[in-house]
């Protein structure tokens, strides 16, 4: 009696630390982030660092200055969502409303595929695509360009943008749309004016879900943007936070190693602060 | 009769939607189609039989099969037990229910962290203080952290499925709490693990940038065991390798319409589950 | 008829809502006890303190005393799975595991550490036997339990209880959720069931209490207001509110 007493606790102890486990793993990342980051932030100053203009890690006299790197992964994020969210929204509402059962069966089998290719396929597809037809249409010397990755980019957030709202629209109660035609209101009317507005916390989740994918990419946006440290332009190669990390860490050493874990602390900063913004939103769809 | 402004703003919204659900799948199409068409033909056996070799100047992927087989296996083999457990903490065990919503904020939390992120803390955890080196199982063991949360989250929503009175027709008969759990409560969240396996796979097989500097490039044949102690490239990485270092873009595809097969596969095992697990609860 | 099962002052709090006050009863063996009340009064939940069942709820403040056999239930040293082993209990809905037939029943016994497929085949057939369902099942005893009518899942279930040996059998509207014909069958059950168990019932249904129970007792928001042998309770009841509840003036 007392041994079963003693195995029962000793089993739920086991399974309390698995429980802990994903909270250790968040401590951990974070932890090691933070100390391996600062270092480089307090040598370099952390307004030259933030602010700084000028990336030249391996310069004579190098600098470190990562904000072009800040501002292209913003601008490359709300190009991506400029671009992708429309498509997908509209896609999004198409299917859970308005598509035949065997369309959104196809689409849906598609836009979990998109979902499912790996971010390398897409980024030699756009390399070898997407980015000699940008420079022959737009007449520049070299196509890899923050204009390229924001396609790529606009792409790959499409299947959660799609997923995640087409889940808010169909979760309006059916009465909400039933009240609204017997009024008077067409069906599209309807989806427009009474299932959209209803779903927006969820469509704002999708939205939120695809800043977090989008800033977050590496592999794709690496082989499309030519990786060169400039300050943000429509069609010049750039380098962003997460690639900035990618193409330096296997022969880095010293400070400028450093300074990469820095950078990857600031990514860290901004992932954190779209998942506050993402769990804001999807607690206010639960309610 | 409606108005022009109605019918305009009908047709505009129609018109739209048509157009962004057309693009949409026009993109997949091309996609799959573009992919297949330059990497098929690459595909040869002798090109997914050997290993690369400088004196022939021939080409093989075999050794990043196996690395990549070998990485999914040793991080199913960890994350299952780990993800499964902390989901049976969270639906069976826990009371307080603060603690369980910092539980899951930290679930959520970790599957939105980019894989860079991971595999950089990956290697400074794992290849560093750990001393794993740049290895297979430094890379599994970053993979491990990365799927938790999904391999959770399917077993908890299957055990959500499994009746209360099931637990409590156990708990009457005098049954203790974890033999309850073992004998009704985790043969109900089978589906759930299964699912989560095949969302886990499909992640691992597309995952590169964490891998990069945690499991390394190497093209080594090697065993099992001895491959998870020595670097190695997965395919992704492999095909990284291959079109932006070495321009070998033959291969690069070989190797985006193998991820592409594999990734249709696991689409389709999984919506397979999900039916047969439907069906079965139907009954 | 000794009294097997007592409540001393019994009191219970989901939070802060207080759903039992002051119950005082004492049930005696081999006889059937029924709780009858409206939804809500808690009959229900006064059953489940019986064998500990609302420890599962984690909210759950109890007060008081549960004696069976003279030990206080809620004592720290008593060990909750062999007291529910003893106080088995049967659902309002019928919850047969989505196991084999045989492995329903054997479920229990093995629970407690009973091995021998010899010992558990006479254990499954003689449960089976008194929960009359054996001439049912006999062919189809590796057959999935879920394929089973309602009314033969809760006969099973009531089978399943019965073989951990139980000295009381907690109903919770055992009939609830069946047909006619079934629900008079576990009536027949249950009455020739006491002759080796003691049972206790909660019901909706008052033609069930006066067919079945020798001892009744009426819940009202709570509190145990009338308690006494069936007949005379249902004839002649001596609360003004026992005699409005049993005449159909409310619930």
């Amino acid at each position: 009696m007392k041994k079963n007493k003693m195995i029962e606790r000793a089993i739920h102890g086991v399974f309390l630390i698995l429980g802990l486990l994903t909270v250790g793993c968040v401590l951990l990342i974070t932890i090691y982030l933070v100390i391996s980051g600062i270092p480089a932030i307090t040598k370099i100053g952390l307004f030259d660092f933030l602010f700084g203009t000028k990336w030249a890690s391996t310069a004579d006299t190098p600098s470190y200055g990562i904000l072009p790197f800040i501002l292209t992964s913003v601008y490359g994020t709300a190009g991506a969502i400029l671009i992708g969210v429309p498509i997908g929204f509209f896609t999004a509402v198409y299917l859970s409303k308005l598509a035949d059962p065997k369309v959104k069966a196809f689409m849906e089998g598609a836009v979990s595929l998109l979902a499912g290719i790996p971010s390398v396929v897409y980024g030699l597809v756009g390399m070898l695509v997407l980015v000699p037809a940008v420079r022959e249409i737009f007449d520049i010397p070299d196509g890899a360009s923050l204009f390229s990755a924001i396609i790529v980019l606009a792409i790959m957030i499409l299947p959660s943008i799609i997923k995640v709202s087409m889940t808010a629209i169909e979760a309006v109660p059916k009465e909400y749309e039933d009240a609204s035609l017997a009024l008077g209101a067409t069906p599209v009317e309807t989806y427009f004016r009474v299932s959209v507005p209803a779903a927006k916390s969820g469509i704002a989740a999708a939205v939120v879900l695809g800043v977090g994918r989008a800033i977050g990419e590496a592999m794709a946006v690496m082989m499309v943007s030519g990786n060169v440290p400039n300050m943000p332009s429509l069609f010049q190669s750039v380098r962003f936070l997460t690639t900035a990390v990618a193409s330096e860490m296997s022969y880095s050493s010293g400070l400028q190693q450093q300074a990469l874990f820095s950078i990857a602390l600031v990514l860290f900063l901004f992932i954190m602060l779209i998942n506050a913004t993402l769990n804001f939103f999807l607690k206010k769809e639960k309610d | 009769m409606l108005s022009k402004k109605r019918k305009a703003y009908i047709g505009t919204m129609k018109t739209v939607m048509y157009i962004s659900t057309g693009l949409t799948a026009m993109l997949v199409i091309f996609l799959v189609a573009y992919v297949f068409i330059k990497g098929i033909p690459h595909i040869s056996w002798e090109l997914l039989s050997t290993k690369p070799s400088y004196i022939s100047g021939k080409t093989g992927i075999l050794p990043d099969i196996l690395n990549t087989l070998y990485i999914v296996i040793a991080t199913l083999v960890f994350v299952i037990p780990l993800g499964v457990g902390a989901a049976i903490y969270l639906t069976e065990y826990a009371k307080n229910k603060r603690l369980v919503s910092v539980i899951e904020y930290a679930a959520e939390t970790l599957s939105g962290i980019p894989s860079i992120i991971y595999g950089l803390v990956g290697m400074l955890f794992f290849c560093q203080f750990l001393g794993f080196k740049t290895s297979l199982l430094a890379g599994s063991l970053t993979l491990v952290i990365m799927n938790l949360p999904t391999v959770m989250r399917t077993t908890q929503e299957s055990l959500k499925t499994v009746p209360q009175s099931y637990r409590d027709g156990a708990f009457g008969l005098g049954a203790g709490k974890w033999r309850v759990i073992r004998t009704v409560v985790l043969p109900g969240c089978v589906n759930g693990v299964i699912t989560g396996c095949i969302l886990s796979i499909g992640r691992i097989l597309g995952e590169s940038a964490a891998l990069l500097f945690t499991a390394g490039f190497a093209h080594a044949l090697n065993g099992f065991f001895e491959g998870l102690t020595s670097p190695g490239a997965s395919l992704t990485v492999a095909l990284y390798v291959y079109a932006k270092e070495q321009g070998e873009f033959g291969v690069a595809f070989a190797i985006a319409a193998i991820l592409m097969i594999l990734t249709l596969l696991i689409n389709f095992s999984a919506t397979l589950v999900s039916r047969y697990f439907a069906k079965k609860r139907e009954l | 008829m000794s009294d097997i099962m007592t409540a001393k002052d019994l009191n219970l709090w989901y939070d802060k809502t207080q759903a039992l006050k002051n119950v005082n009863i004492r049930i005696p063996e081999n006889s059937i006890t029924a709780f009858i009340g409206p939804s809500g009064c808690g009959k229900s939940t006064f059953l489940k303190t019986l064998n500990r069942m609302n420890d599962l709820i984690p909210t759950v403040k109890i007060t008081g005393e549960v004696c069976y056999n003279g030990q206080n239930i809620y004592d720290g040293s008593v060990d909750v799975n062999e007291l529910r082993r003893e106080i088995g209990m049967v659902f309002q809905k019928p919850n047969p595991f989505p196991m084999s037939i045989y492995d329903n029943i054997a479920y229990g016994p093995r629970t407690h550490g009973i091995k021998s497929k010899v010992k558990l085949d006479e254990i499954v057939e003689q449960s089976l036997r008194d929960a009359a369902i054996w001439d049912e099942v006999k062919d189809r005893l590796k057959k999935n339990a879920l394929g089973m009518s309602g009314g033969q899942q809760q006969r099973l279930c009531i089978a399943r209880a019965l073989a951990v040996k139980p000295k009381i059998l907690l109903m919770d509207e055992p009939t609830s959720a069946l047909d006619p014909i079934s629900t008079s069958r576990i009536e027949e059950l249950a009455i020739e069931l006491k002759k080796n168990y003691t049972i206790v019932v909660v019901t909706h249904n008052m033609q069930q209490a006066v067919r079945i129970s020798d001892n009744t007792a009426f819940f009202l928001l709570g509190e145990l207001i009338e308690y006494g042998e069936t007949e005379k309770l249902f004839s002649q009841p001596l609360d003004k509110r026992t005699e409005d509840y049993i005449t159909g003036r409310f619930g």
